[in-house]
């Protein structure tokens, strides 16, 4: 009992400790990276709640798409150290403000509540206990059968997206060579091919 | 102490909000908004999970699926974008993007 | 039906011509007013006859005016003795300017207008001294305010015209604000303003008072004096007259018409006809003494060294007037009316008379430029020195009969403010003949001193012109003689009837015939002095004038300069008024009003509006700073209501 909830700190820290990094850190390369470490974390936490599918998932897209793909990015951008401009500070209060009450009233709502009785017969798709079916499977259940279109578009969604990527950055270069099979295939001996009839001991 | 739904929905509720600082508080650069982007659907995602959890209902978690395909989906096209912008303007610091003035 | 075709042929005139604009030409306009106006005079003269001589006064109604809860007024003509004699001055007088007007306005170009505006202000005048009643009276007293304003800025070209014909307007207008207070206290105090039921219930409200400001004030005072204030506006006397000199712009029939004969003897004749309210009132009859024996003075005083041959006349004016107050105050009515009866001649007969010497010299109006005109302008001469005879009161001549009324009067009314008048009316006397004189010579003798190329010019006026001037010189040597028995003898009584009300106790009409010899003789004997004085300085030593301006020249600057009141009164009212009127346009119509409303508005529009533009900045992380707030002010709402 004690592990879990000394885990569920650990991990609930450095999310969060990562996730301030994230925003404040002068490098990009540091922020992505320590982006990268907030995935990891909360798929810890995901994992403590007992939805190790999503966790799983969690750290092969997030982490080993999006995060390495925002890498390549900010890579490719070369983008200097930039130094803290002038008029962040003017900001901040205000801005540190109004943050810090939306999450003061957030965390009021959070904490003040209480769940009612009836809620846990709402559940639409209940879940069953660990040993009968492990969360892969009753999550596939779920997807396959009642919210399967939802999946399509959402696989429609990632191609859209896939597709729109490779257009936007798309560019014309000039001066590349490529290949274009078909031509080669069509080409005739006629065409490539001039037969010269030379004197021994003559060149061309 | 009892780890109860609170616990996570406070650590939620505070990725939210450092994602939300992160993208009016930053002067850097674009990427960094994406980034705060990212965490503020994170945050999302932990919160519609601890709630499955606590429920006992797996719809929680099939969102939060859908929600993480979307996020790579828009981080795709966010990224994108920009390097299109980058090539086109030479610079993704904050303030210089400003033509929309008026 | 004589006293409605009196009263309102000059209307009729008036319309014709004005309404016409000009289309029957200058000779066409010419005539219809000069020969209704002359109808008028004649008509008036049978009237005098029949109403005075014959005892028959009458008041004819005409039409109902105003019908209001308790106020009932309606259009009349009251046509009693005072009336009739008003008539006859005023229709007269206007007649033969008219006639006048003919020669001395041939060079200008808007005769008819000129024509008409004589005319409506014949009527006005009309309309006010056949009143029955005071709302009527005030019609007709704006109505001659008016035809004065038109005819002094006749020449409206001319910027001191303009600005003459304003001054008297507003002064006037000081004084007509006086007068409709009087008016709105007596319907107050009485319930009506007829004359008839007014006069009948005046003796009920002597000694009454009423209360105002705290102030308890008797009735029949203040409304005398309220009345009085209104006279004084319209007469000139002492603190209302400045715009008497001024009015001299006008052209000289003007001059003549309004501000000698009639419109300024107005407030007279309005004194007069309310005898019944001042005879109750010892107070009011003594200010009216002491302000008409102060004018005269005063007038007398500034008329000495004036240099504009009409100025000196009109001061001339301002101080018979002064007189004509001063008669009534003692409660002599009848020798102020007979005063004003011969002064309208002889004073007509001067100006007409200074008209054609300027019209003689080219219309040069400084006397310092005039001179040795006598033998050129025979006629001319004789006729001023027919008016200045009557005007310094020499025997027989008209002057002297109701000069020296007034003076006894004053002296045999016995109270000191009867005194005061007095001894100012012999002083005036004094200085009236110097100065009457004193134009004479310095117009008429001496060596010209004008340029010979006016001299050249200097001709006998034509017939049209001389004829009013030998009508008015008939009246000015005979009308003393004849009036003086029926109007102020023995047995003026009777010919006033019921038109003036004079108390029992108020002796002063009988006892004026009683008083010493000394007191008798001692008018002639002023004029006398006047005429040596003058003629000392201005025709055996004309140096002296010029060395007295040296030594006394404070006191001739004082004088001069009329003893300064047209700057102290633009150092009491005029700047104040002005200041004010500064304030108000620019700091409370442009500052407060324009500012808090269309101006005001319109730039706090311009203010938001550049603030709104500045909230599109082009930022994104400003435009997800603004989503931000909107999203914490909307959970902390939605918090806070539902008070979870």
């Amino acid at each position: 009992m004690i592990i879990s909830t000394l885990a569920f700190y650990l991990f609930a820290a450095l999310t969060v400790a990562s996730a301030f990094m994230v925003i404040s850190s002068k490098n990009p390369v540091h922020s992505v990276l320590f982006l990268i470490l907030a995935f990891f974390n909360s798929a810890a936490l995901f994992v403590l709640l007992g939805a190790e599918f999503l966790a799983m998932i969690l750290i092969v897209v997030y982490v080993g798409a999006v995060a390495v793909l925002f890498l390549f990015v900010v890579m490719m951008l070369d983008i200097n150290f930039s130094e803290l401009r002038q008029g962040f500070l003017q900001y901040l209060p205000i801005g540190a403000l109004i943050g810090f009450i939306l999450m003061i009233e957030l965390l009021m709502v959070v904490g003040g509540w209480s769940l009612s009785p009836d809620a846990l017969q709402l559940s639409s798709a209940p879940t069953v206990a660990m040993t009968e079916m492990n969360n892969t499977e009753q999550l596939g259940n779920l997807i396959y059968t009642q919210y399967v279109y939802l999946f399509q578009i959402a696989g429609m969604i990632l191609l859209v997206a896939m597709i729109g990527a490779i257009v936007l950055t798309h560019r014309q270069r000039t001066g590349v060579k490529k290949q274009v099979i078909a031509e080669q295939v069509y080409r005739r001996p006629e065409d490539s091919m001039v037969v010269r009839k030379v004197e021994p001991g003559q060149g061309v | 102490m009892e780890i109860g739904l609170a616990h996570y929905l406070s650590v939620s509720a505070i990725l939210l909000t450092l994602g939300i600082f992160g993208i009016f508080l930053n002067r850097k650069n674009v990427i960094v908004i994406l980034m705060s982007v990212e965490l503020m659907l994170l945050a999302v995602n932990i919160n519609l999970v601890a709630f499955s959890s606590y429920l006992h209902d797996m719809v929680g978690q099939v969102f939060a699926l859908f929600i993480l395909t979307v996020a790579a989906g828009e981080a795709a096209i966010g990224l994108a974008i920009l390097v299109v912008y980058f090539r086109n303007r030479g610079t993704i610091a904050v303030e210089d993007i400003h033509h929309m003035k008026g | 039906m004589m006293y409605v075709l009196i009263v309102f042929l000059p209307l009729l005139a008036f319309l014709t011509v004005g309404l016409t604009a000009g289309k029957l030409g200058d000779r066409g306009s010419q005539i219809v007013t000069s020969g209704a106006v002359s109808i008028s005079a004649i008509l008036s003269w049978v009237a005098l006859y029949q109403v005075a001589f014959g005892h028959a006064p009458q008041t004819i109604e005409l039409f109902t005016w105003i019908k209001s809860g308790g106020f009932d007024v309606s259009w009349s003509l009251r046509v009693d003795s005072l009336t009739a004699v008003m008539l006859v001055v005023v229709n007269t007088v206007s007649a033969l300017v008219h006639i006048y007007s003919i020669g001395y306005m041939s060079h200008d170009e808007h005769k008819p207008r000129f024509m008409a505006y004589l005319s409506l202000f014949t009527f006005a005048m009309l309309m006010l001294v056949t009143s029955d009643n005071f709302l009527q009276m005030y019609f007709g007293w704006e109505g001659v305010g008016l035809a004065s304003y038109l005819l002094i800025g006749f020449w409206y070209k001319k910027p001191t015209a303009n600005a003459a014909a304003i001054k008297a307007f507003v002064v006037n207008r000081v004084g007509d604000f006086g007068f409709a207070l009087g008016i709105m206290g007596i319907f107050m105090v009485f319930g009506s303003v007829s004359f008839d039921t007014v006069f009948a219930a005046v003796p009920s409200q002597v000694g009454n008072t009423f209360e105002f400001l705290g102030y308890e004030l008797d009735i029949i005072t203040t409304i005398s004096l309220l009345l009085f204030l209104g006279a004084m506006g319209k007469s000139a006397q002492l603190g209302l007259h400045t715009w008497l000199p001024d009015a001299m712009e006008g052209p000289t029939p003007v001059s003549a018409l309004i501000h000698a004969a009639t419109m300024v003897t107005a407030g007279v004749f309005m004194v007069a006809r309310c005898s019944p309210i001042f005879e109750y009132s010892p107070t009011a009859l003594a200010v009216v003494a002491a302000v008409g024996a102060s004018t005269a003075l005063f007038a007398a005083t500034v008329g000495l060294v004036q240099n504009d041959i009409k100025r000196v006349i009109a001061y001339s004016t301002c101080s018979q007037l002064g007189y004509m107050f001063f008669a009534i105050g003692v409660g002599a009515y009848p020798v102020a009316i007979f005063h004003l009866f011969t002064h309208a001649f002889f004073k007509a007969l001067l100006f007409l008379g200074s008209g054609a010497v300027i019209h003689a010299v080219s219309d040069e109006q400084d006397m310092r430029k005039m001179g040795g005109l006598a033998k050129h302008i025979k006629i001319t001469y004789a006729m001023m020195i027919i008016g200045t005879l009557a005007l310094t009161g020499v025997p027989f001549f008209a002057g002297y009969f109701s000069k020296d009324a007034v003076i006894e009067a004053a002296y045999a009314a016995g109270t000191g403010v009867g005194q005061y008048a007095f001894w100012c009316g012999v002083g005036a006397a004094v200085l009236t003949a110097f100065y009457s004189w004193r134009l004479i010579f310095m117009t008429f003798h001496g060596a010209p001193r004008a340029t010979k190329e006016v001299m050249s010019h200097v001709h006998e006026s034509p017939f049209v012109m001389l004829f009013p001037l030998y009508v008015l010189a008939a009246g000015a040597i005979f009308a003393g003689y004849a009036f003086y028995e029926p109007m102020v003898g023995h047995h003026y009584k009777e010919f006033w009837g019921d038109a003036i009300l004079i108390l029992d106790r108020n002796t002063v009409m009988e006892g004026f015939h009683d008083v010493p010899a000394w007191v008798k003789y001692l008018p002639i004997a002023a004029g006398v002095l006047g005429l040596l004085v003058s003629f000392n300085m201005y025709i055996r030593r004309t140096d002296i004038p010029v060395q007295l301006a040296k030594t006394h020249s404070a006191l001739y600057q004082f004088l001069l300069n009329k003893w300064y009141f047209d700057e102290l009164y633009n150092f009491l009212f005029i700047q104040p008024a002005k200041w004010i009127g500064h304030q108000l346009w620019n700091i409370g119509d442009g500052k407060i009003i324009d500012g808090l409303g269309p101006n005001g508005v319109s730039a706090r529009v311009v203010d938001l509006a550049k603030r709104a533009s500045m909230l599109q900045s082009g930022y994104l992380y400003h435009y997800a700073f603004a989503m931000l707030i909107g999203v914490a002010a909307f959970v902390s709402f939605f918090f806070l209501s539902s008070g979870s």
